[in-house]
């Protein structure tokens, strides 16, 4: 693939706690319109490289960046960059379903007016809540308290909320670990709809939820002496049937980690 | 090491699987030697005896499925169930064409003057021997071995070709054997199959290992002749 099929690319990337390593030295291409899953066993790093894609570890004082974060070329350390700016070019998707104990309605709103939106508000809403498949079922309530609905529907608002404020790339750090099977299926459908106009990177420690969603997959691993290096990277049809390192097939099929 | 239950299961599934691999390789050397010696008892038995390779077959088959159901088998492991799919199925078709040669045995009975030819027994010989070598490879996980038991296809098929040949020859000679002849020629269809079967078991000991599906031979195209 050319440069330009990679909406962010990392090289060289490596982050500190203090002095403490979490990710080194990674060069990973992300691809544009396609979900990438980020794997590994716990504490290698994956939430933290991640983060690094919208500059969440900003908001972490003992964090350090090192090497580079290309945004479609542009390096998203760099001087002239506002990452608050960056946030609703890049969205996030949590682990734990968080809206805001406002309605429907306002929670969608909130990143637009945040902005200055002066538009048709109520377009937004509704363009985000059917984006986010789950119009249908809130439409006559948007007045509601977002708490009122389930876990499930939370978790589709989130999405609808980070939608609305019209992004190229929606980061998930393992958005349906605390979803029942059946919504966590309902998540992962509407990864791939919205795969088709949005590049979407997920950290999950599903290997199923990888293999089933993600068309491209990056194993991360973490060694005595090393954390947070990537071991293998590719498609995920190929990591999952017929993986190129050996670690990556141990951890795959369950056999460390 | 995690997973112990799961690779116990493997271990027992692909020593299953092995013993399946020897029954049909019994139910092969019967099924000849019911034919050379025209021994209808054994022929018989070999018939008979393919409802056990039959019902494994399915009980393999059932095992699979349960471990791809309740594991989520992924790489390594779901190429390992995948071939055990596949090569208990290659087993019990070939335990069909040893039943095929047991039940021609029966047909053409016990006081046929027409002698079987030899060449048939030499074929059976090779395909045992690769079935043989077949397993071996997947036990051993053995590549070279697989690749081996492809390139001895070559040499049943030209047996096959000459034992046709014969029996062609045989029949325009002598048209009182016509009838024997015909059930020859479907013996020796059984077991040039029986050798095509044990290369589809070296090829997917060849998917087992590298991943890759299926091993280009390019194909044989027949010269014509002026």
């Amino acid at each position: 693939m050319l440069d330009q099929d990679f909406i962010l690319q990392t090289r060289g990337l490596s982050v500190y706690y203090d002095s403490k390593i979490a990710v080194t030295d990674v060069n990973l291409n992300v691809a544009r319109n396609r979900i990438t899953s980020i794997i590994g066993p716990s504490g290698c790093g994956k939430s933290t490289l991640l983060r690094c894609f919208n500059r969440m570890n900003d908001l972490i004082p003992s964090a350090r960046v090192e090497g580079q974060v290309l945004f479609d070329g542009l390096d998203l350390y760099g001087p002239d960059v506002d990452p608050t700016e960056i946030r609703y070019e890049i969205g996030m998707v949590f682990q734990r379903p968080n809206p805001f104990p406002k309605s429907i309605y306002d929670n969608v709103a909130f990143g637009p007016r945040i902005n200055g939106f002066k538009g048709d508000m109520d377009e937004v809403v509704e363009r985000s809540l059917v984006r986010a498949a789950l119009w249908d079922e809130v439409k006559d309530r948007l007045k509601a308290s977002a708490l009122s609905l389930s876990g499930g529907q939370q978790q589709r608002l989130c999405i609808a909320r980070a939608l609305a404020v019209e992004p190229r790339v929606i980061l998930m750090d393992e958005p349906c670990s605390a979803l029942d099977p059946f919504a966590t299926l309902a998540i992962e459908e509407l990864m791939r709809e919205l795969s088709e106009d949005y590049s979407i990177i997920i950290v999950t420690h599903n290997m199923q939820q990888a293999a089933r969603v993600s068309h491209y997959t990056a194993f991360l691993m973490l060694e005595e002496t090393r954390v947070g290096f990537l071991v293998e990277f590719g498609e995920s049809r190929k990591i999952f049937t017929n993986p190129e390192d050996e670690r990556t097939e141990a951890y795959i099929t369950g056999r460390f980690g | 090491m995690v997973r112990a239950d799961f690779d116990r299961s493997l271990e027992e599934l692909e020593a299953e699987l092995v013993g399946l691999g020897e029954m049909v390789e019994k139910a092969i050397i019967k099924s000849m030697d019911a034919l050379e010696r025209r021994d209808l008892a054994v022929a018989y038995e070999v018939v008979a005896e393919d409802d056990l390779i039959d019902a494994k077959r399915f009980e393999l088959e059932e095992k699979c499925i349960d471990l791809i159901a309740t594991q989520q088998p992924l790489a390594i492991d779901l190429r390992t169930l995948l071939a055990v799919l596949h090569i208990a199925v290659e087993l019990e078709r070939m335990g069909d064409y040893a039943e095929g040669i047991g039940k021609i045995c029966m047909i053409i009975g016990d006081d046929e003057p027409v002698e079987t030819p030899k060449q048939l027994g030499q074929m059976a010989q090779m395909g045992v021997s690769m079935l043989r070598r077949s397993m071996k490879s997947l036990k051993d996980r053995d590549t070279a071995l697989a690749n081996e038991v492809w390139d001895s296809d070559d040499e049943v098929d030209a047996l096959y070709a000459n034992v046709c040949h014969q029996i062609f020859v045989e029949m325009g000679q002598d048209p009182k054997t016509i009838e024997a002849a015909t059930h020859f020629l479907w013996a020796a269809h059984d077991l040039e199959r029986i050798a095509d079967r044990a290369t589809n078991i070296a090829e997917r000991v060849i998917f087992v290992v590298t991943g890759r599906i299926g091993r280009y031979k390019p194909p044989d195209v027949p010269k014509v002749v002026e």
